[in-house]
């Protein structure tokens, strides 16, 4: 599967999902800069994301933890999202997300 | 008056507890610093309430816990803890010890400092809003030091945690107005805390918006109003004299950066027989050092904190032999252990 990341710079990069991987591991596997400080944990709100256009609602909802954990991030929108809480599936193929400042 | 020691250890993570375990056990006295109010580094202000799989020997443990056990394990080596404070200065003195220093005041001087600092220092995040730093300080604050300050200001708060539920009820009382504005009606905060908030609101003794604060306005350092963007992505501007943002802590590399140690990637290269940086006498263990095969585990950490007490060791004793000794046997570490 493909996600399409772009960055805060405004660049877009084309990158590998790995089944069962979250995308905040493979976003920081490919160096893009999401701190993930709780390493995966829904506990920091630095892998915040937002997912473009329909695909925000052919995720599965996020969790109470995860709206929860959202209060503590910056620039919070309606289609934000922690990285680290979306799994990579073959149907997320061609997702789209774009890294929240910071 | 400068405090002497044989060891100043930078944060009190996991990793510079254990550190004082086994530089205590070879008889070596250390002195921590750590920004945070409390021992445990990110196990406490992260997941204190997570489990951890991997520590040896605990199948179980969370890190509020993992941090009291060896906060229990360390108490007979009696180290100076200065919590609150960043290591701020590294200094080389004339004699060759070092000299840390915090942006409290405290100085430290040992002939051996161990970073221990994980990823940094947890410092407030800061929200991504055009020229805030010119209002930071003066109008925008990240912590409230004196709650008499904000008497009579017009104040807007944002977030919905503990921190912005608990200061919108405190300083409601002084401020002339009070504006809280969070993402959602909906709040990561105490319940009773919530409620409490709801029946200000109710009273009209504070206002409530879902929103948020998209710019600031003012001159000088000091803010005159912001604009506000609601749920409808309406914006309207809201007059103020001071900004309050709570949305918890981030980690900053800050000062080490500057303390000359040849950072490769925000990261202390070590040898990893020594744990030692470039720079003799500063040694470097945890996530915030690097070296080829580096694994960013806790159980890494600990086993990184005994070579660099045995290396350590050499360097404040210079004259003195070091004996390798099992806790297991030796009756003088069971008299240091306390359990003889």
């Amino acid at each position: 599967m493909k996600i399409f990341a772009i960055d805060r710079n405004g660049k877009e990069h084309v990158l590998e999902g790995r089944n069962d991987w979250s995308v905040m591991e493979i976003l920081r596997d490919a160096g893009l800069p999401v701190a993930a400080e709780c390493g995966g944990a829904c506990a920091c709100a630095t892998c915040h994301i937002y997912v473009d256009g329909d695909w925000y609602t052919k995720l599965a909802p996020p969790s109470s933890a995860e709206i929860d954990m959202l209060d503590m991030a910056l620039a919070v929108e309606p289609n934000s999202r922690l990285s680290c809480q979306i799994t990579c599936r073959p149907e997320l193929d061609g997702i789209r997300v774009t890294i929240a400042p910071e | 008056m400068a405090i002497e020691t044989d060891v100043a250890i930078v944060g009190a993570g996991p990793i510079g507890l254990f550190a004082v375990f086994e530089l205590g056990l070879l008889d070596l006295k250390a002195e921590l610093v750590d920004i945070l109010d409390r021992p445990g580094g990110q196990c406490t202000e992260l997941y204190p309430e997570k489990p951890i799989y991997d520590i040896p020997g605990l199948p179980i443990v969370t890190g509020q816990e993992l941090t009291d056990r060896l906060g229990e394990q360390i108490k007979p080596f009696h180290a100076g803890f200065h919590f609150g404070q960043m290591a701020s200065a590294l200094e080389r003195l004339p004699d060759g010890r070092w000299k840390l220093s915090t942006d409290a005041g405290t100085e430290i001087v040992a002939p051996v400092v161990v970073i221990a600092a994980g990823a940094g220092s947890f410092v407030p995040k800061r929200p991504p809003i055009a020229g805030i730093d010119a209002y930071e300080g003066k109008s925008v604050h990240y912590a409230v030091r004196r709650m008499e300050a904000f008497r009579d200001k017009d104040i807007v708060i944002a977030g919905g945690g503990d921190s912005a539920l608990d200061w919108t009820i405190n300083l409601a009382p002084l401020a002339r107005s009070l504006t809280l504005v969070h993402h959602r009606d909906g709040f990561r905060a105490a319940q009773h805390s919530v409620n409490r908030m709801r029946e200000l609101a109710g009273e009209g003794r504070i206002a409530f918006h879902v929103a948020s604060v998209k710019a600031l306005h003012g001159g000088d350092g000091q803010l005159e109003a912001v604009t506000l963007a609601g749920a409808d992505r309406k914006e309207w501007r809201h007059p103020c004299d001071a900004f309050l943002p709570f949305f918890g802590l981030t980690i900053k590399l800050g000062p080490i950066a500057e303390f000359g140690l040849n950072l490769h990637e925000d990261l202390i290269p070590v040898d990893t027989a020594r744990f030692e940086s470039a720079t003799p006498g500063i040694f470097a263990i945890g996530d915030i050092n690097t070296y080829p095969g580096k694994l960013k585990l806790i159980l890494c950490g600990f086993h990184e904190a005994a070579l660099m007490a045995q290396a350590a060791f050499h360097t404040c004793r210079p004259n003195e032999k070091l004996r390798f000794q099992y806790t297991t046997s030796s009756s003088s570490l069971h008299r240091k252990l306390g359990v003889a």
